[in-house]
């Protein structure tokens, strides 16, 4: 076993402890402890737990990596995934808390007087968990088979058994402790590469200063970088090549769809007052601000240190980070001019200067392909780092994918157990039979999660578009409408849902699924991709919901009472 | 009734915090960032376009502190119109 791998053990090992060690500390005893922990969560607590239940494999592993490959157009996710905490702390959360229930549909349900909105709200909840914990599982697997050099199947059960232990034991209140432990792990490793490379790119030690400062040779970072680009036929960096109608819906779906997301709205139920709910969001903000602000500078770094480390070396001189990813297939050389070095272009590019002088120049097509996923986990080693960074990075990768994925199936089994079994099926269930309820079905859906991520379907990323759209054209304006605008009734939300739905739906469906081939922005309407799409189907679901309403009998008394009460934090 | 008044105010003053810092948000990310990007990368600050640092970092400062504005401005308002939480 290598140096490097005995770190790997080590640490993995000791996160591992101590999670389940956490869990064990805080195992649930009432439904109110398995779904909101009790209620009696520190704002400081939640905000740390929110943060690490909100940065997924997508925010810790591949976030970064698609940045450094799209420059600009990157901005849509630091954007759209840190916005939409200032809807959710403005306009839901203290509301939600004031509310005081367990789940979205419950709030759906009963704002709505309706068991069809909450079976419509049920249906997208365990929706969009699924689509996002199949991708966790993936990103445990993805960690484990690189680092732990088992397979990747293998990784998933180890995976899935740590998620059991404290998901099904602990509920909200093991998973919200645990998932602090977490946050602290995640950005710890996040963080102590960052600064590394910072140092040895710039001389800075904050990386979003050495993101702006000159390089050790006297230019700009992203100067040098726009060069870089533009010398190997890609777009500058700090340009993108997205229009500006589509940057903007896909930054708005994003953030809206965040605001909507029912793991991230329950958070809020967990803390003990509307004043908490506020503080907490911004808490959240901030733990993940520290990630979201670093994450652009590390995509920079990698950029530059990839295009330098590779372009243009002989294959034979490929440091040892390049030959281990090669093994897992997530790099992949090909030399197609026979010079036995590694050219990595823009093949694409349709300039015909630029063609000209690349084939001046005896390139005969990009030779490299990179996965984009392994950027942040490759950073290190492209870096030389010590060992024991790289080992934290594998530790990190895990607990941003554990918790998320914790967290997720928190919503799923109440969806089960809280939603359909204790208010639709048999409301006489006793409170240890609904807790064992929970129970199971939080050991189903860790199953299922498994198989998914054992059987990954070919479409992950085009499905985390699918959650987003729905919660942002479904969830969030009913739930707006239902504190904002007391005159909505049951009538005018379940159409507005229902149409946010169905048209969200069948954009993204035509487009990803059944013609891929027309997926281009000629095809689009007003040039907005299917990622995008979600914001014009929440617009009209606001437009549905108001005028359906205006036809329609107003809500009963005893709802617009109780809107009127979640609007103060102490009714007098 | 005039309690109902109060309460009335109290909305009203709390719909018009979240109007102006909602512009704000709105003005950081999809002005600063997205629609006047162009414009604004003319500036150059130290190794950055302005449009570009908005988009990648400085939206993201000031969605943190707009929500920490707006928890002051509410804990301050709830008191005023004494429907604050008691211990």
């Amino acid at each position: 076993m290598s140096d490097q791998q005995i770190w790997i053990y080590v640490i993995v090992g000791i996160t591992f402890l101590l999670y389940i060690g956490i869990a064990i500390w805080s195992k649930a005893g009432s439904t109110k402890e398995f779904y909101v922990a009790g209620g009696g969560v520190h704002p400081i607590a939640n905000g740390m737990a929110t943060a690490a239940d909100w940065m997924s494999a997508a925010s810790f592993i591949s976030m970064a990596g698609l940045i450094s490959f799209m420059g600009y157009d990157g901005s849509v996710y630091l954007m759209g995934w840190t916005g939409g905490y200032v809807l959710l702390a403005l306009l839901l959360a203290p509301y939600l808390r004031k509310f005081g229930k367990y789940t979205v549909p419950d709030f759906v349900g009963e704002r709505y007087y309706s068991q069809m909105a909450r079976q419509v709200a049920v249906i997208c909840a365990l929706f969009v968990s699924f689509t996002y914990v199949a991708g966790q599982m993936r990103g445990v697997g993805l960690v484990f088979s690189r680092f732990l050099e088992v397979n990747v199947d293998t990784g998933v059960l180890i995976g899935m058994a740590v998620v059991f232990f404290y998901a099904v034991l602990g509920g909200m209140k093991g998973i919200t402790y645990t998932q602090v432990a977490q946050y602290c792990v995640l950005i710890f490793a996040f963080m102590v590469p960052a600064i590394f490379i910072s140092i040895i790119l710039t001389g800075n030690v904050i990386p979003q200063l050495g993101f702006g400062s000159k390089t050790l040779e006297g230019t700009y970072l992203l100067e040098k970088l726009d060069g870089l680009n533009t010398a190997l036929g890609f777009n500058a960096y700090t340009d993108g090549s997205k229009s500006i109608a589509d940057v903007f819906f896909i930054t708005a779906a994003l953030m809206v769809g965040t605001a909507g997301l029912p793991h991230v709205i329950v958070r809020f139920f967990t803390v003990p007052k509307v004043k908490d709910a506020r503080i907490s969001a911004g808490y959240a903000l901030a733990f993940i601000a520290i990630l979201y602000t670093t994450a652009p500078a590390v995509a920079a770094f990698a950029r530059t240190n990839l295009i330098n480390t590779v372009n243009g070396t002989a294959y034979k001189d490929v440091p040892g980070w390049f030959k281990t990813w090669e093994e897992t297939g997530l790099i992949t050389f090909e030399d197609k001019n026979g010079d036995n070095k590694i050219q990595y272009y823009n093949d694409k590019n349709g300039d015909e200067g630029f063609i000209a002088k690349a084939k001046e120049q005896g390139w005969n097509g990009n030779e490299l392909s990179i996965d984009r996923d392994i950027m942040v986990l490759a950073n290190p080693e492209i870096a030389q780092l010590p060992n024991w960074v790289i080992a934290l990075v594998a530790a990190g990768g895990l607990a941003a994918a554990l918790s998320t994925a914790a967290g997720l199936l928190l919503v799923i089994s109440t969806a089960i157990s809280h939603d359909l079994i204790k208010k639709a099926i048999n409301p006489n269930i006793t409170e240890k039979g609904e807790l064992w309820a929970a129970r199971i079905s939080a050991a189903i859906a860790v199953m299922v999660a498994g198989y998914f991520g054992l059987n990954p379907p070919d479409y992950v990323a085009a499905v985390v578009a699918f959650a987003f759209g729905l919660a942002a054209s479904s969830f969030f304006p009913a739930i707006i409408m239902g504190i904002f605008y007391k005159r909505m009734n049951k009538e005018g939300a379940v159409a507005g849902m229902i149409v946010g739905l169905l048209f969200t739906s069948s954009y993204i469906v035509y487009f990803k699924f059944i013609n891929p081939e027309a997926n281009i922005a000629e095809n689009w309407w007003f040039g907005i991709s299917p990622e995008g799409i979600g914001t014009l189907g929440m617009m009209l679901n606001f437009v549905v919901s108001i005028v359906i309403s205006k036809f329609t009998s107003e809500p009963p008394e005893e709802v617009q009472s109780m809107v009127e009460n979640i609007r103060y934090p102490r009714s007098n | 009734m005039e309690n109902h008044q109060r309460m009335k105010a109290y909305w009203k003053k709390n719909l018009s915090y979240l109007l102006i810092l909602l512009i704000i948000w709105f003005l950081a990310s999809y002005g600063c960032g997205i629609l006047f990007k162009g414009p604004l990368n003319q500036v150059q600050i130290g190794g950055f376009k302005l449009g570009f640092w908005f988009a990648q970092q400085g939206s993201i400062y000031i969605f943190v502190v707009l929500i920490f504005v707006y928890v002051r401005l509410m804990n301050k308002l709830d008191k005023e119109f004494d429907v604050d939480e008691k211990e």
